[in-house]
């Protein structure tokens, strides 16, 4: 098998490829994901792409759905769908919607895209399973800028008044939202302090550095009573030297000189 | 009216929920701190584990029974109709709708009938709203027997449904022995010759007294019961305009987008037919007695007889 950070790399080379092929969607967001993306899906949560619809399976929700090419690229390159799929993203007939759709995409757990419903979605499974008495664990993605959504702290303030230890948030702490930079425009700091004023186990860690995230996932699973909020910082664009911190890379598509350099640029790190 | 028994069909709601609730394991109640008004205190009391309050955080707690819904159980979420269907709208339409859940929106509190709470509080725009989202199903029950009905019938079926209760108490119109409730079908309460009043809702008994009041100055009024807003019964409604050659509708809502939009919408695709819409015309609410701002709404009887009157 693959070492992670090389998955990493051929997920991030995905992403590329397919918002080129669609020119349009969001690869900063799903760059600066990537590498935690990798270790869910490979290292982290019970699922079997053989099997997408198993009751027992862990579950993840996008709740930043911009990121999907991110996490179609993973998906695919974890075996839920051809990786030849991704060059469909976002267009006519495509089960690669702009952004998440249950009912299109096998792996994928809920639709999502519409800003801060996504944890709140999350929350909902992990009541269900404490309800039920299932044992799989849920997982959501949340952006930085996402978390201006009054919705988040709604579903936060429920996450932790339920003791829901079966639940993990991770922050994509890329600092950038579209409008620019997260402090600039409406800033949402200090993150790891609100997570905790709302009864959370909060880990910070660099998001890009696998012994941190696996280090991160094993301690919010030891933790019991509490749900973790994991806050990883990370930088946008990652891997792609022209991308990295840049606002502008949030929602728009490398066209075929820029996805050359892009790919050349990852091509570096195999 | 006085031996007719009367009851809200938010408490029919709540009595449903604990039929079905000793029925069916996988059914789950949400609530946004209003259990005691909703009626889902019912619920909570027999089944406290399955009750789950999300606090005051209506768009959260739409989205968590989507979550819910995901992984099998069946969870009605329960708020006024002016939170559920309003404040929640975008979270019911992309978190429910348009990954077609099978969550229940329960919605209490609907109309101008809530009363002294004022226009914040009665939402006339709640139909227009659900009606529009794709896969949606809309029931209004018009009494306690056809609440119940609809709520074991929501539970039954597979899909998003929006149900709408009232807070004021109605009349029991039908026979729970022999009442057979089928979404998206209507039945004729009142057969007639000269218009064909289709109501929704509170509206039906109302529609009911309106028939008599008309009958009495000569105008054979046919009755129609519409519980169903979507899919609303195109059969019924093209074969009553067909027989009568006029259609009134009468809803506790808006006259933008409810049940008499819905009905136009048929008419004007399948039987062009002349309609008068009754309901709130384009304008708030405001505090008062329920029962006195029907009257001054003319959503009563003789205001709906006197509307009907002037216009056939």
């Amino acid at each position: 098998m693959a070492s992670l950070a090389a998955t990493a790399n051929e997920i991030r080379k995905g992403i590329i490829k397919a918002t080129n092929s669609a020119k349009s969607g969001h690869p900063g967001g799903s760059l600066s994901a990537a590498d935690i993306f990798t270790y869910l899906y490979f290292e982290e949560m019970n699922i079997d792409p053989a099997n997408p619809k198993d009751p027992n399976r862990d579950r993840f929700v996008l709740s930043k759905g911009h990121v999907a090419p991110g996490y179609y690229a993973t998906l695919a390159e974890r075996g839920y769908f051809p990786k030849e799929d991704l060059l469909t993203l976002r267009k006519i007939g495509s089960h690669l919607q702009g952004h998440p759709c249950i009912a299109h995409t096998p792996g994928v757990d809920m639709s999502s895209g519409s800003l801060g419903q996504g944890i709140s979605c999350a929350v909902g499974m992990a009541i269900s399973a404490k309800l039920t008495g299932a044992d799989y664990r849920v997982y959501t993605l949340l952006g930085d800028g996402e978390i201006q959504e009054g919705q988040v702290w709604e579903a936060s303030m429920l996450a932790g008044h339920r003791n829901l230890d079966n639940l993990v948030v991770i922050v994509d702490n890329n600092g950038l939202q579209i409008d620019g930079n997260i402090a600039d425009v409406c800033s949402p700091y200090p993150i790891a302090d609100k997570f905790k004023a709302f009864n959370f186990n909060v880990v910070e860690i660099d998001g890009h550095d696998f012994d941190q995230i696996a280090d991160a996932f094993a301690q919010a699973k030891a933790c019991k009573g509490m749900p973790t909020a994991i806050i990883a910082k990370t930088v946008k664009g990652k891997g792609v030297s022209f991308m990295e911190n840049q606002a502008s890379w949030h929602g728009s598509a490398p066209n075929d000189e820029q996805m050359a350099i892009a790919l050349a640029d990852l091509a570096k790190l195999d | 009216m006085a031996d007719v028994k009367k009851i809200a069909t938010r408490e029919s709601y709540g009595s449903a929920l604990v039929e079905l609730g000793k029925k069916y394991d996988n059914l789950v109640v949400l609530d946004a701190d209003l259990a005691g008004a909703t009626k889902t205190g019912m619920f909570k009391k027999e089944f406290p584990e399955r009750h789950i309050d999300c606090g005051i955080a209506e768009g959260n707690m739409v989205s968590v029974a989507a979550g819910l819904a995901s992984t099998g159980l069946v969870p009605f979420a329960s708020t006024f109709a002016m939170f559920a269907a309003g404040r929640a709208f975008e979270q019911v339409r992309n978190s429910v709708g348009y990954p077609h859940l099978n969550v229940k929106i329960g919605a209490t509190h609907a109309g101008i009938s809530v009363g002294e709470d004022g226009a914040t509080h009665q939402c006339n725009e709640d139909l227009a709203l659900m009606r529009t989202i794709p896969g949606m199903v809309v029931i209004n029950p018009a009494d306690d027997t056809e609440a119940k009905a609809a709520v074991f019938a929501a539970y039954e079926y597979e899909g998003p449904v929006y149900l709408r209760f009232g807070r004021l108490a109605a009349p029991v119109i039908f026979d729970p022995e022999t009442y057979k409730f089928e979404i998206g079908k209507g039945q004729i309460l009142e057969d007639g010759t000269d218009v064909t009043i289709i109501a929704t809702g509170l509206e039906v008994g109302y529609s009911l007294e309106a028939a008599k009041i008309l009958a009495e100055k000569g105008i054979s009024a046919q009755v129609i019961n519409m519980a169903t807003i979507k899919p609303i019964d195109e059969e019924l409604i093209v074969e009553a305009a067909k027989k009568t050659g006029k259609v009134v509708t009468v809803e506790e809502h808006s006259i933008i987008g409810g049940l008499g939009s819905a009905v136009c919408d048929v008419l004007a695709a399948k039987c062009p037919t002349p309609v008068l819409k009754i309901g709130v015309n384009d304008e708030f609410g405001h505090s008062g007695p329920a029962v006195a701002l029907i009257e001054e709404f003319g959503l009563d009887g003789k205001g709906i007889a006197a509307k009907v009157e002037a216009w056939v």
